[in-house]
């Protein structure tokens, strides 16, 4: 289990230290620092192994969180609890960096008290822990409420409370996509995948039961056995031929109902409060690439070089995608860069050796050309290659390109009298770059 | 002209301020793009351009990025007159321009074009570059130039400082490229130079030529002693910008020093005395207060003073420097200073090895005492226990063996090891009471028996055995040890040992009694690793021995499953061949085998050879100096070491099979560990102990049988045995002196050549080669053995001692031996004369032993000496009725002799002849029927008588085989003639 978790700034400076076992010693803390923060070779592993001792370590900006482990624990698990202490200090206290650690040590102390107990993890649920840790000073709870907070912790459904009550009945629900893409030159693809997640917000009333429908193919063939249920609506982007997809595997919030899930593929849960994350998935089948570039790259000479860079969207004209960025590497030795471009702004950033080409807005189905000269200085020593990295793209689409689409979402609320119409519940779709790159 | 170079500042602090490796990575990336664009060629940039942007490039280069452009821009900065500009450039190349880039060559030419500038300041610079890659190329090219600016008359002083280090620098990579030339006596004289800089570079260049070629450097030791005085004499003021914290010029100082460290005192005694005052005047002010509180003038004074102290050691000459040294490392032994206690402890350490400061370094015991209880540092600790051990003679003793013994029980892990040595040995050494030698090791053994190593114990049984007085002590003592309830396993080998041997010694006091010894032993038994429960095995038999009324008790040990039926084959075997010992033999049978050991011959203690493997520079010094003080006394020294040796080797001690064995079993456990116990060789006392059983000749296996052989004693393979019970003992007596002449009989086959020629090499191995020549007279002969040393380094303590593996030999052979010194020269050689004289008629073959010490490693080579009974035997000439006559006078059984054997030769007629011509026989025609047959005759002339012998040889061309009969008139003659003969044909 895990033995101790530290924090530590950009330099190397132990911000929290907090050892939960006797295994991890003093020593433990400086031996992260040597080993991998200081370390002459950039350690690239989230996990070392120093004297018997397992780090598995996480970035976020500058921050460096370390759990160390003498026991062989799950890494999984353990990368899984550092991800969710970081969102609970997220929502705690918003940007994770040097000066809001400092400020709030007190309340991560807290917090890392009540987590995680002699190395075993425990409720990381910000809403529920939110019921108990508070930012607002000393406020003396009266018996009942401490009680009614413990058997609320302790009880079956530990991530809603009781007794909620909204005027409005709204429900948000975001599909948030992030497509990756390695493509050769000549078009082909060497690996697709979609990893997306369903994002919810809720503002319900009482307790809430809510059942989610989704077109996975194994609900969908499921349900086409029974007679009178037809296929989902169009299709939106163009993924997912049939009308359903093929998801590889997927992972739930706790509050969905497995059980239900594993009989009759529906997914049925009730909801906490706020915003939390119901579901996770990832697809590689079948998916509508947004986008598709096609580079041209000519070398003149050792000293020139001519590149020419054709984007083409891929997806309904009535949509629109935004936040569009090229990257094209440029070679070590650049001395210069000319480019020309149609549409959009492209810049050559020294600092990144490449160019970069952004497009505010793009329509579905356009085909966007850039052209570039650059100049070279011959390098002293020849034997080395530029290895030309590929072009990557950036964008964000509204439409999920895997094909990911939610057929349905009931409300049920027996005891208060407000049914699944009275509901307001927004659904939107976004499709967002992830490692999206072609090979020139 | 702008010089600040301000896009450098701001580059660098943008760097500084940078908060991520990512963001500092950019704006690299933006700055070596800024440069590449400007680099592209397309504007001409001007010198400060090129220069800050190379800059750049260098810090860059230094953040530990790669650069790969810019080089020509630095090469093109060369060119450039200003200084700031061209220093730039040179930096980057130094820095940055790998030796085998082809813009190298653009580098040399600029360097040579600067080397030869009139500006100094540019020829500086180039060779400081040149320096700086002191490659070997670089070497190659400039070395041959560089001397030549060191001499020039008009050069300056900075030049000449550069052009001595730079060439230091190239003479330390490629030293065969700096040529010798006359320049080296001019470089002697820069010492005398008026720059102090130039002085201090000059001694480190010469320091490492003197290394090279020490004797054309000789002049310089007078210079650098008048420069020393100078220095030392000086008021600090003189010299004001060579005074460091209100010392003089003390890096000069202490080079010098240094460089006188590499010669021997100089022989003039005016210059010999200015030295002694240097020296004098150094501890002089090392006593006067401190001119200033700061460390900086302590250290710098120190520094001095110690290099001083260190030239005075390596001198070794003045008594009163060396104990004014001493007094002054003394004060410092109380010094706060940890730095400075280690250093006084060390030089104090080499101090101690002089025997003008002996007697002055001991009075500071007590402090070094202290320091080694008090210090909180290991390492000066470590000094001190070196320093203790390096003081320590036979007045002190009892002593620092009681302290050092004392700082056992709490010194540090890493030390003890050494530590536990240097005890055992110093015990040894200076032990005058063999009592306290003995608890002095069990004590050691008590507090810290894991860090004894083999050597200790072996050689602490080895002493109790020579030593009859000791021995019943040491059984008591031991029994005492053994009563802890605790005990290390290497205190149970002893006391198995000793008990063993002499347990009957304690036996009388009721509290030891035979059984209360057997089950205290026994007790320990199941704790122990099987080597030792071997080793108690060996113990207990002799027990059986000891008391025969624990025999019972001992043989349901041996008998049990856990010993009979052991997985350890050593354990099984030991047990079995044990158990019908003790069971079958009768008591006489049982003393005989069992009898105590036999004394060791004495040899150098290979505890010492481990430590001088651990530590070789202080222990040399050590030995250095005790070998000094052997060559004072007496110049006999070295033949009174070998007279000594001789006897104890060479006399007949009363030991019996047993002994042999439990002897061979500690061989048989070792051999493979390759050490060499106790100094003894027992790679060759194993073949011995077989030997001893009547030559069954099977190793250990057949131990058992061979020991019941002696036992038993059929007559079968004694040559002469009118009862069996003299049989047994002279067959003992024998096999016990075959075992004193330790080590094994190398070089058997060389040997046999000799039986028919008179001079050659005898033996030879990477280290020796022995050579004999011989020539003999009548009755007499002198064989002169030669001995080279093939290595590079002195074979020490060599030693060559005559062994007469048969007490009958005595009789038989007058031996005088005109002796070697104890010393073999690299490369060297040196001749023994050894004079004999033939008493009798003898067939057994003398050995030469040869010892000596090869690398802090005593080796020992046992030789057959080529002397055999046909060297005295001269041809004679008869005609073929006398032969006949003769033939027939000596026809007796016993006379006879003849043998039948296989050829070992091809069968060549003339080869034969020759042969049997060297062997002393002269060859007679015209008296055998058969022409193809060979017969001859010859008279063995000794002292006591000559012998007549004829011989007859029948070769058998289809068969291979030669019939050979002799004829002498003593039986033993012809037997051996035949012998020999037969080898050689």
């Amino acid at each position: 289990m895990i033995g101790g978790l530290f924090v530590y700034n950009h330099k190397g400076e132990v911000l929290i230290s907090r050892v939960y076992r006797d295994d991890i010693g003093r020593n433990a803390v400086d031996a992260f620092r040597v080993n991998v923060i200081h370390a002459r070779q950039q350690v690239r592993s989230p996990v070392t192994n120093i004297a018997h001792t397992s780090f598995f370590h996480i970035k976020r900006s500058n921050i460096w969180i370390c759990a160390a482990a003498k026991k062989n624990v799950n890494a999984a698990l353990v990368f899984q609890f550092l991800y969710k202490m970081v969102e609970v200090m997220g929502n705690y206290f918003g940007k994770i960096n040097e000066d809001n650690i400092k400020n709030n040590f007190v309340l991560i102390y807290e917090l890392l008290d009540e987590i995680m107990d002699y190395g075993y993890p425990q409720n990381t649920d910000t809403g529920i822990l939110k019921t108990y840790i508070t930012q607002q000073g000393i406020k003396s709870q009266t018996k009942e409420e401490t009680t009614k907070i413990t058997n609320q912790v302790t009880g079956q459904i530990a991530w809603r409370r009781e007794g909620i009550k909204y005027r409005r009945n709204e429900l948000f629900l975001d599909v948030i996509e992030s497509v990756n893409l390695l493509m050769s030159p000549q078009g082909q693809v060497l690996s697709a995948h979609v990893s997306g997640r369903v994002q919810m917000k809720s503002f319900l009333s009482g307790m809430p039961e809510c059942k989610f429908g989704i077109n996975d193919k194994i609900v969908v063939d499921s349900k086409r056995q029974e007679p009178g249920a037809t296929s989902g609506g169009g299709n939106l982007g163009g993924g997912g031929k049939a009308g359903h997809i093929a998801i590889d595997d997927c992972q739930f919030h706790q509050c969905v109902k497995l059980s239900k899930f594993d009989t009759e593929h529906a997914i049925s849960f009730i909801p906490p409060d706020g915003e939390f994350e119901l579901m996770r998935y990832r697809t590689t089948k079948d998916i509508s690439l947004p986008f598709r570039v096609i580079p041209l790259v000519r070398e003149i000479g050792r000293t020139k070089m001519e590149v020419k860079v054709v984007v083409k969207s891929n997806f309904k004209p009535s949509l629109l995608a935004q936040k569009v960025e090229v990257r094209i590497p440029t070679p070590l030795n650049t001395s210069g860069v000319q480019v020309i471009c149609m549409k959009g702004k492209a810049r050559y950033k020294a600092s990144d050796n490449a160019i970069v080409w952004k497009i505010k807005r793009m329509g579905g189905m356009k085909e966007w050309q850039l052209s570039a000269e650059i100049d070279m200085l011959s390098a002293t020593d020849k034997a080395k290659k530029w290895t030309r990295p590929p072009i990557s793209m950036n964008f964000e689409v509204p439409f999920a390109p895997s094909g990911f689409k939610v057929r349905y979402l009931k409300v049920f609320e027996s005891k208060l009298n407000y049914s699944d119409h009275d509901v307001i519940k927004w659904v939107r779709y976004i499709g967002k770059s992830g490692l999206y790159e072609t090979r020139c | 002209v702008k010089d600040s170079m301000r896009g450098l500042a701001v580059f660098i602090s943008d760097i500084r301020n940078c908060k991520s490796k990512e963001a500092e990575e950019k704006r690299i990336n933006k700055e070596l793009a800024n440069i590449r664009s400007k680099f592209k060629g397309d504007k001409a940039l001007d010198g400060y351009q090129k220069k800050k942007y190379v800059c750049k490039l260098l810090f860059i280069f230094l953040l530990g990025n790669d650069i790969d452009f810019g080089h020509m821009e630095a090469v093109n900065l060369l060119n450039s007159n200003k200084y700031t500009e061209k220093q730039i450039g040179y930096l980057f190349i130094s820095v940055l321009i790998s030796e085998n880039n082809e813009l190298m060559r653009l580098v040399q030419q600029n360097l040579k074009n600067d080397l030869a500038s009139r500006n100094p300041v540019h020829v500086n610079l180039a060779l400081e570059c040149i320096a700086n890659i002191g490659s070997k190329e670089m070497a190659e090219m400039f070395a041959p130039e560089i001397p030549k600016l060191l001499v020039m008359g008009d050069a300056g002083d900075t030049v000449k400082q550069s052009a001595a280090l730079c060439l230091l620098k190239l003479f330390r990579t490629a030293p065969e490229m700096v040529p010798i030339g006359d320049w080296t006596s001019r470089v002697i004289h820069l010492l005398n130079d008026q720059h102090m800089g130039v002085v201090t570079a000059a001694v480190s260049l010469i320091e490492a030529l003197v290394k090279r070629n020490p004797d054309d450097f000789k002049g310089c030791v007078s210079l650098s002693i008048s420069r020393l005085a100078r220095i030392v004499t000086s008021s600090y003021t003189d010299l004001q910008d060579y005074t460091y914290y209100f010392v003089p010029a003390p890096w000069l100082s202490v080079k010098l020093l240094r460089l006188l460290q590499n010669y021997p005192p100089p022989e003039d005694t005016t210059v010999r005395n200015r030295l002694a005052e240097c020296l004098e005047t150094i501890l002089n002010k090392a006593v006067e207060p401190p001119k200033s509180k700061k460390v900086q003038h302590s250290n710098a004074k120190n520094a001095v003073l110690f290099e001083a102290i260190s030239l005075i050691i390596h001198m070794d000459s003045d008594p009163s420097l060396l104990v004014r040294a001493c007094s002054q490392l003394g004060q410092f032994l109380s010094n706060r200073e940890t730095n400075l206690r280690y250093l006084a402890l060390e030089s104090m350490c080499l101090l101690a090895t002089s025997e003008f400061s002996h007697d002055a370094v001991k009075r500071h015991q007590e402090t070094v005492v202290t320091a080694l209880k008090s210090e909180r540092d290991v390492s000066v600790r470590q000094r001190a226990v070196d320093l203790l051990y390096a003081m320590c003679d036979r007045s002190n003793a009892e002593e620092i063996v009681g302290e050092m013994l004392t700082y056992l029980e709490t010194a540090d892990y890493s030390i003890r090891g050494e530590l536990v040595l240097k005890i055992a040995i110093l015990a040894e050494k200076y032990a005058s009471d063999y009592t306290w030698y003995v608890d002095t090791i069990l004590n050691l053994i008590r507090l810290a028996g894991d860090f004894v190593s083999e050597e200790v114990w072996y050689r602490v049984i080895q002493i109790v055995i020579n030593r009859e007085d000791v021995q019943a002590y040491a059984a008591k003592t031991v029994f005492e040890a053994l009563e802890a309830p605790a005990c290390h396993e290497n205190m149970v080998k002893v006391g198995g040992y000793i008990l063993g041997e002499f347990g009957n010694l304690i036996a009388g006091d009721a509290r030891s009694s035979p059984s209360t010894q057997f089950q205290l032993l026994h007790g320990k038994f199941h704790l122990c690793s099987p080597p030792t429960r071997a080793l108690l095995l060996s113990a207990y038999i002799k027990l059986v021995n000891l008391f025969p009324e624990i025999r019972e008790d001992i043989i349901a040990v041996l008998e049990s499953d856990a010993n009979l039926r052991n997985s350890n084959v050593e354990i099984q075997q030991r047990a079995s061949e044990y158990l019908s010992l003790a069971r079958n033999s009768t008591q006489d049978v049982l003393a005989t085998v069992l009898e105590e050991m036999p004394p060791f011959p004495e040899r150098e203690s290979s505890i010492l050879a481990q430590l001088r493997k651990k530590k070789p520079a202080v222990e040399d010094a050590i030995r250095a100096r005790g070998e000094k003080q052997q060559q004072r006394p007496a110049s006999g020294a070295a033949d009174g070491a070998a007279a000594s040796a001789a006897p104890t080797a060479a006399t007949p001690t009363s030991g019996g099979g047993g002994g042999v064995k439990l002897q061979g079993d500690i061989a048989g456990a070792e051999s493979n560990t390759d050490s060499d116990l106790l100094g003894l060789d027992f790679g060759g006392s194993a073949p011995a102990a077989a030997a001893g059983g009547g030559g069954a000749g099977g190793g250990s296996v057949d131990l058992l049988s061979s020991i019941l052989d002696v036992g038993v004693s059929s007559s079968s393979s004694s040559s002469a045995a009118p009862s069996a019970a003299s049989g047994a003992s002279a067959q003992r007596k024998t096999v016990v002196v075959g075992a004193g002449a330790s080590g094994s009989i190398v070089g058997e086959e060389n040997w046999h050549k000799f039986v028919c020629k008179n001079s050659g090499v005898l033996y030879e191995n990477d280290i020796l080669q022995v050579g004999v020549k011989c020539d003999y007279q009548q009755s007499s002969g002198r064989i002169v053995v030669y001995y080279g040393n093939k290595t590079p380094a002195p074979l020490a303590q060599f030693a060559s001692v005559i062994n007469l593996p048969d007490s009958s030999l005595t009789n038989q052979l007058g031996i005088q031996v005109k002796p070697v010194g104890d010393r073999v020269g690299a490369s060297e050689q040196v001749n023994e004369v050894i004079t004999v004289d033939c008493m009798a008629e003898f067939s057994a073959c003398p050995l030469l032993n040869i010892r000596f010490v090869y690398s802090g490693v005593a080796q020992s080579i046992t030789l057959k000496l080529p002397l055999t009974i046909n060297k005295f035997m001269q041809s004679s000439e008869m005609d073929s009725a006398t032969f006949f006559q003769h033939w027939k006078q000596l026809s007796q059984p016993e006379q006879e002799c003849q043998k039948i054997f296989q050829a070992k030769f091809p069968m060549d007629a003339e080869t034969t002849k020759t042969k049997i011509l060297g062997f002393g026989f002269s060859l007679l025609s015209n008296i055998d029927s058969n022409p193809a047959n060979f017969v001859g005759a010859g008279i063995v002339q000794t002292k006591s008588g000559n012998i007549g012998s004829l011989f007859r040889l029948e070769p058998n061309q289809q068969a291979q085989m030669y019939r050979l009969t002799v004829h002498s008139i003593k039986p033993g003659v012809s037997k051996r003639l035949c012998e020999l003969l037969e080898t050689q044909i």
